[in-house]
């Protein structure tokens, strides 16, 4: 890594797609990664499929962070992997943390979500995976 | 790159948040690109919104984006957070109350961190603003950093600055202080409908009529309600109206200074940090064996 790649923050978006009733986890995932150094832009709660696509190609994010209670995973979540490819974010880094039960995790990483952190997981832990993973900037 | 600028220029979305991403990290090979940039400006109104945090400035802006789309314009949004002076991190929260506008295609909007920057805005803000003149937004809104009294960059940069503030600013000695408020071009006292808004208006009034008048026409202080839409109509227009006075001769020709004055440190900065003897020279003042403004000069290559 050069000096400049390493000056660079990574930017990340936390995105809570669906109706789950509260976000503590999504502000506490903020909170400790801007404490790690990311740009982390927020965009609060039930948000839609194209709404995190939006965000994500207007702020060229270098990650895509979803937290999901609800148990509507499997339509919400492969649907902006799809929307995000649909418009040429080949490189978007795009992962997911909240309740997902385990027989999901394959299927939605067949379906193109990166790696799914479920409860218990440290907020190091996810730093680090974004910082191996995300894409290096030209 | 240039394909970036193009793609900008024709309205693709994801050419512009790239281009806004190399302008952010100052990438290489972007350099030789901007006096097209600047060629390619359609003359977008630059509009500054500050106030403290708290005051409703992503509301505002959310609100005034609603009544312009009506009125058929495209907007552009930098929205201006602050980073870590630990960490270097920052939350940028500002989308939250944008919500409304989130997938409309005539809206584009982008969060910028401040990156060390302590003026309430980031060091890139402006070539940001000429990227969305250039994709073809007007008005552009720049949302500041939550201020407090003395982050006046953004007049330098806007053309017309709007000043935020709320009922409960304080008494009438926080209005006559020197700084953010003799910026302003408009001043709106925001949350209009809480108790004491009268009252900050008619302080806000009477401490900008009598001072500083022999400086400046007194700027208007209007009432909003952003949450309930009230009094924006009347901020929209007061702000196309102030267009026109913003591009008088002698304004236009402030800001232009005061861009080339940026530009200036910029490359007296970027041209000292690649001088050979640099670290030698810091190494010495940290050392005290050599003043600050002499380490400069030396390392600007004049004869001392």
């Amino acid at each position: 890594m050069t000096d400049d790649a390493r000056a660079t923050p990574i930017r990340v978006l936390i995105a809570k797609p669906g109706l789950d009733g509260h976000d503590r986890g999504a502000k506490v995932l903020a909170r400790g990664l801007r404490d790690e150094g990311f740009e982390v832009i927020y965009t609060g709660l039930r948000q839609t499929p194209e709404m995190i696509a939006d965000a994500a190609e207007q702020e060229d994010v270098d990650v895509v962070g979803m937290s999901i209670l609800s148990g509507a995973h499997m339509t919400l979540l492969p649907r902006v992997v799809a929307l995000c490819r649909e418009r040429g974010m080949d490189d978007l880094l795009i992962a997911a943390g909240g309740i997902i039960p385990d027989a999901d995790v394959a299927k939605l990483k067949a379906a193109g979500i990166a790696e799914i952190f479920g409860p218990g997981t440290s907020i190091g832990q996810i730093a680090r995976y974004f910082r191996d993973h995300a894409r290096r900037r030209a | 790159m240039r394909g970036l600028l193009a793609g900008a220029i024709a309205g693709e979305r994801r050419g512009l948040a790239r281009l806004l991403t190399a302008i952010e990290n100052d990438a290489s090979g972007l350099r030789p690109l901007l006096p097209e940039l600047f060629a390619a400006g359609r003359g977008a109104h630059l509009v500054g919104i500050t106030g403290p945090p708290g005051s409703g400035k992503s509301t505002l802006v959310n609100a005034l984006t609603a009544e312009w789309r009506r009125r058929g314009r495209r907007i552009g949004i930098l929205a201006i957070d602050p980073s870590s002076p630990y960490s270097g991190g920052s939350i940028m929260g500002d989308r939250i109350r944008m919500m409304d506008h989130a997938s409309d295609p005539d809206v584009f909007m982008r969060s910028m961190a401040a990156r060390g920057e302590l003026g309430g805005v980031a060091a890139a803000t402006w070539l940001a603003a000429a990227a969305l003149d250039a994709a073809g937004y007007d008005p552009i809104l720049i949302e500041t950093v939550g201020a407090g009294q003395s982050e006046v960059e953004i007049a330098r940069l806007a053309e017309t600055t709007v000043v935020v503030e709320v009922p409960e600013m304080g008494d009438e000695v926080q209005a006559i202080k020197a700084g953010l408020l003799e910026v302003a071009d408009l001043v709106v006292v925001n949350k209009g409908d809480r108790p004491g808004a009268d009252l900050a208006v008619r302080h806000l009034r009477a401490m900008l009529s009598s001072a500083g008048r022999r400086l400046r026409t007194p700027p208007p202080v209007l009432v909003t309600s952003a949450t309930l839409g009230d009094g924006i109509a009347s901020l929209a227009d007061a702000i196309d109206q102030h267009r026109t006075t913003a591009r008088a001769p002698e304004q236009a020709r402030q800001r232009a200074y005061n861009q080339v004055r940026r530009a200036l440190a910029d490359l007296a900065g970027r041209h000292a940090a690649s001088h050979r003897d640099f670290d030698e020279v810091v190494s010495a003042v940290a050392a005290r064996e050599l003043d600050p403004l002499t380490a400069a000069e030396r390392l600007l290559g004049y004869k001392t």
